[in-house]
């Protein structure tokens, strides 16, 4: 885990997120967001979380991404006009954030057992193989029950873009 | 030396902006994304936490299932949720939600 590696892809991901947040341009925040979800996978892979990785790059940065911009671009929006801003709910929301921010460093300064390097791996682990074996026996139930979710979303999504409700 | 702390701040961060862009954007497109990045701030630092906790050497793949169950759940949500916005387009021509208060008291 390289000290380096890990910054630059730290900054890569909260960097892009911040411009998420502040383009005026829906398409530049759904590009920015797929630069902030590829540097998070980075991150994973650190952890030698090699299964979620992928499943990272291949769900958000690519299907969930491609779905946003499909949307983005069926709706035909432009860049935001620059509204009045609404005061009071700015001010909030900063606040929030801010209080947000500093109750996490105060909680993270305080967790001694935080501040250790991660222990090495043993050799020959393999995160796919154990992964899978969980997924196919402890979780199976909920590995179904996930199924049927999709299978209901999947429904209730083409009920939704029905032109008339019935 | 990058220590669990310093995923949990990474993490926490990116939560943060999430949170942030949810409370002062008015676009429902972005708040839409903002809420995408703090499940992947929660997913984050859920695998630290596995890589961490080692149990003879290997991590604790049980953390790792559970990302992979809130990933599959927010791919669902992702898609009744842009289906819901597209309705609201056809029935109100906005994505502005200050335009759509209906609902409000």
């Amino acid at each position: 885990m390289s000290p380096i590696l890990f910054w630059f892809f730290t900054i890569l991901m909260l960097g892009f997120a911040l411009a998420v947040v502040f383009n005026r341009n829906p398409v530049a925040s759904a590009l920015s967001l797929v630069v902030s979800f590829i540097g998070l996978a980075a991150l994973f892979f650190q952890l030698d979380a090699n299964f979620i990785g992928t499943i990272q790059v291949l769900v958000y940065a690519g299907a969930v991404m491609v779905l946003f911009l499909f949307i983005i671009m069926l709706l035909d929006l432009k860049a935001e006009q620059r509204r009045r801003l609404n005061l009071p709910a700015t001010a909030g929301g900063i606040l929030v954030v801010a209080a947000f921010v500093a109750q996490l460093m105060a909680v993270l300064h305080r967790f001694g057992a935080g501040k250790h390097a991660f222990p090495p791996l043993a050799p020959g682990a393999d995160d796919v193989r154990s992964v899978g074996q969980a997924l196919f026996s402890t979780y199976n139930l909920p590995f179904q029950v996930v199924g049927t979710l999709i299978l209901v979303a999947t429904i209730g999504v083409i009920v939704l873009s029905k032109r008339e409700l019935k | 030396m990058v220590t669990l702390n310093d995923y949990l701040l990474a993490s926490g961060l990116l939560f943060a902006i999430g949170f942030a862009g949810v409370l002062l954007r008015r676009n429902i497109i972005i708040i839409f994304m903002c809420l995408e990045l703090m499940l992947n701030a929660a997913n984050l630092s859920l695998v630290a936490f596995s890589r961490f906790n080692l149990q003879n050497g290997l991590p604790n793949y049980n953390a790792q299932v559970f990302v992979f169950f809130i990933i599959t759940v927010a791919a669902a949500e992702v898609a009744v949720g842009l289906a819901i916005i597209v309705a609201l387009f056809r029935a109100r021509q906005t994505t502005h939600v200050e335009d759509i208060n209906s609902l409000k008291f």
